[in-house]
């Protein structure tokens, strides 16, 4: 067992199952406007995705009970959530956690893919290059959040502060001198 | 004088990382085929790279662009620009393989210094010190074929700086002298910047027993929770007469974090850190990781203790070629 | 175009070496380079007959030329590659570390371990002495087809790999002593065992690669066979064949036949393929997307593996 796989917190399992009767379609919503936002204060991470900035992604956090389809959209990102598999070319599946740490710079992708805490599937090169942008963008989810008003904001502050306050997951960025 | 060590940076937020870890030196390269790692997502454009040099500069850190795939017959000018571009963007120094490229850069462009990558196997001092005569290469990245006792022996016969690797990835085979990849995929090292290429990489997972073909061949299986690495080709699983297993070498990354007082005894005088597609919290954890040891080497102090082995594919380690019983 | 016969790759013992070169005598061959390409260690094994394989092939009228080795760290191989400048003829070098010790002058070829990938640098060795490169077999044919024009204006021939097991890759570490659990040092010389490299298989069972000591070479057996008009037609002055262990002579025979346009490229195949069931072909690197493709037919037996 690595030793990575110890300190990925797990979404809690319960929480995980009353998501099951999650209505999708304003989930679906807040996080297409949400990706909108990212990609208007980060051009430069859907420009590095280059020739596959039209191909359909998968992000799959095999913790909860649905999974996440990005189309990146030459820029102008779709997010649709759906329970099942989902369709797209390249799929990134693992626990919630490490996709969110992953994109925070928290964790090294090719470390959690050796250590199978993530598993990629399809399109390797696509989700390489997904994975690369991203770790250029410096993203901090949580400050996205917060910069989005609007009538989309409030569920999506909930959703931030719940999983949080719920899971230990860090939504905030950490500063990178501590990462590790 | 303390050792150098010289960090790889795949975009513009590792190169800012790796500054702010203490990286003496950073290497990167243009977003297209004259690099050695032009890989999906990777890279610096014109603007990022003058960007990035002056913020390395800024902080009193040195950067090296790699033009260190061999220029395409017919297509020498994208090669040739890079060179180009490369000064006008502020580079310290050109590491650069083909001698068609180091005779261009040596005639056109006489005070970018340049550097002799890897990717030219340049194993002996001989050759090192013919590339100093007839093309005024500075530095000279050693393979990874070499032990310890021949680096030293090679320093003792040239004024040609030593760079060695000391962590990460890990070439079997003299680097810039294998077309595997390309067998196998139609994209090679040396021509395209990739080896083994993701774009021809495919997972299958069966009842937690995981797959991984390359260009279709199955080069790794591995069971439940057991690590899995990523399918380059050296490093596949292989039969040959009744043995089955990792015939070239095993999935293991270098680690030559405890041999860097004897490499400062053979006279080196540049680490280098591999990895140029790791994610930017990588990079900075390797770096302090390695400032820290250079530094404590300079005070006499010892070595601080590894803390990288989860950084590294299927967590084992090799000193690879610097101790002789691997070959 | 003529032919080439390049150094052996394999390690044979040195009554088989010499019945080889004695044999190729009376080839239809042009040119043949000798010497030990892989490993340093193999060379005193037939070092002494060298210098009579030299005469005997210079007497049957072909040109001739010693190779150096591939890759050369340790000082013993150092002072090989010094030393192949006086043995009296035309060195091959197949590591770069030759040209410092060429005379100030002399004329030289160059091998297919060599990195010439573009015209820059077919002109910088061009001005060192080079008058003839045989091609890296990484090469497509677009590049084949520019450096032969460059080849042209810089009064080099240009050869190309026409067959033979593809050496994909060189390194430190001997595999064959790894795969017997010995160090290199003391590797007991276990290549000797298989005069054609070793075949390396997938976890599918699928022949992929050859191991020999340090080299790594493909399964296939490359063949120019379907590619001698394109060649031609590219200005391309000589075809390589790489040494092995059967069928040789017939080889031989083939590729002249197939030159002097008496028989077709798939004669030749059938030909190779005939001459043993484990030989599989491949011409990928000059025109098919990756190099173990191959434009013409498979025999039976490797389709559907």
């Amino acid at each position: 067992m690595s030793q990575t796989q110890a300190t990925i917190p797990l979404f809690p399992p319960i929480l995980a199952r009353a998501l099951r009767v999650v209505p999708l379609p304003p989930l679906s919503l807040s996080l297409t406007a949400y990706s909108r936002k990212i990609a208007k204060n980060h051009p430069g991470l859907f420009r590095r995705l280059g020739e596959f900035d039209h191909t359909p992604f998968v992000l799959d956090p095999t913790d909860l009970p649905f999974v996440i389809c990005l189309d990146p959209n030459g820029g102008v990102p779709r997010v649709t959530v759906v329970r099942g598999k989902g369709e797209g070319a390249a799929r990134i599946s693992g626990p919630l956690a490490a996709l969110i740490g992953l994109v925070h710079g928290a964790y090294d992708g090719d470390a959690l893919f050796f250590s199978r805490d993530l598993v990629v599937e399809g399109d390797t090169g696509a989700a390489l290059a997904l994975r690369n942008a991203v770790d250029d963008a410096e993203l901090d989810l949580a400050q996205e959040i917060a910069s989005i008003t609007g009538p989309l904001a409030r569920p999506l502050h909930h959703i931030i502060e719940f999983t949080q306050r719920r899971t230990g997951v860090c939504l905030t960025r950490p500063d990178e001198a501590e990462a590790w | 004088m303390v050792m150098e060590i010289v960090c790889p940076a795949g975009t513009p937020a590792s190169l800012r990382a790796a500054v702010k870890a203490g990286a003496h030196t950073i290497y990167c390269g243009f977003n297209d085929e004259t690099n050695a790692r032009n890989f999906p997502g990777l890279n610096f454009d014109r603007t990022e790279m003058r960007e990035g040099i002056a913020f390395a500069h800024s902080h009193v850190s040195k950067v090296l662009i790699a033009i260190n795939t061999f220029p395409r017959a017919g297509d020498e000018g994208v090669w040739h620009r890079a060179v180009a571009d490369a000064e006008s963007c502020g580079a310290d120094a050109v590491i650069l393989a083909d001698p068609g490229l180091l005779d261009y850069a040596a005639c056109n462009h006489p005070h970018l210094r340049r550097h002799l990558s890897v990717q030219a196997a340049a194993a002996n001092a001989d050759i090192i010190n013919y590339y100093a005569k007839v093309f005024d290469v500075k530095r000279v990245v050693l393979p990874r074929v070499l032990s310890v006792p021949e680096i030293s022996a090679i320093n003792a016969e040239t004024e040609v700086e030593t760079e060695v690797f000391v962590f990460g990835g890990l070439c079997v085979m003299a680097e810039g002298r294998c077309s595997l990849s390309s067998y196998a995929t139609g994209l090679s090292p040396n021509m395209n910047g990739v080896c083994s290429p993701a774009s021809h990489v495919e997972y299958h997972e069966d009842n937690g027993a995981l797959d991984a073909r390359l260009g279709g061949y199955t080069i790794h299986r591995v069971g439940q929770n057991e690590p899995a690495p990523y399918p380059t080709l050296c490093k596949g699983c292989f039969g040959a007469k009744d043995t089955t297993g990792h015939l070239f070498e095993d999935p293991v990354s270098l680690n030559a974090e405890q041999l860097i007082p004897q490499l400062q005894k053979a006279g080196v005088t540049a680490l280098k850190i591999e990895g140029r597609q790791r994610s930017r919290s990588y990079v900075a954890q390797v770096v302090r990781n390695f400032r820290a040891a250079v530094d404590a080497l300079e005070a006499g102090q010892p070595m601080p203790e590894g803390m990288l082995a989860r950084l590294s594919e299927g967590q084992a380690m090799t000193t690879g070629a610097y101790k002789k019983t691997w070959r | 175009m003529d032919l080439t016969v390049g150094p052996n790759q394999f390690f044979w013992s040195a009554d088989r070496w010499t019945e080889f070169y004695d044999d190729l005598a009376a080839l239809p061959v042009d040119r043949v380079v000798l010497g030990e390409l892989v490993c340093s260690k193999r060379l005193p094994f037939f070092q002494d007959r060298i210098p009579d394989a030299i005469s005997t092939l210079i007497d049957a009228g072909k040109e001739v030329a010693l190779t150096s080795l591939a890759l050369v760290t340790l000082k013993r191989e150092r002072n090989q590659t010094a030393a192949l400048a006086e043995m009296g003829v035309e060195i091959e070098i197949n590591d770069l570390t030759g040209l410092p010790h060429l005379p100030d002058g002399a004329n030289f070829s160059v091998g297919p371990l060599v990195n010439v990938y573009n015209e820059g640098t077919l002109a910088w060795l061009a001005s060192k002495g080079a008058t003839r490169i045989c091609l890296p077999p990484e090469l497509p044919l677009a590049s084949v087809e520019t450096l032969a024009k460059a080849g042209a204006d810089h009064g080099v021939a240009i050869e190309v790999w026409g067959h033979g097991r593809l050496p994909l890759a060189i390194s430190g570490r001997c595999y064959h002593a790894r795969l017997h659990k010995r160090t290199k040092d003391n590797c007991q010389f276990a290549c000797e065992d298989d005069p054609d490299g070793l075949d390396v298989r997938t976890m599918e069972d699928q022949p992929f690669l050859t191991m020999n000591g340090v080299q790594t070479l493909s399964d296939t057996y490359a063949s120019a066979a379907h590619q001698i008009d394109a060649l031609t037609q590219a200005g391309v002055s000589s075809l390589r064949l790489s040494p092995q262990s059967k069928g040789f002579t017939q080889l031989c025979d083939q590729y002249r036949q197939l030159l002097d346009g008496k028989i077709s490229g798939a004669d030749v195949a059938d030909a190779i393929c005939s001459i043993d069931k484990n030989i599989r072909l491949s011409d990928g690197f000059l025109t098919g997307d990756r190099g173990v493709d191959w434009s013409g037919k498979q025999p039976p037996a490797y389709q559907g593996s």
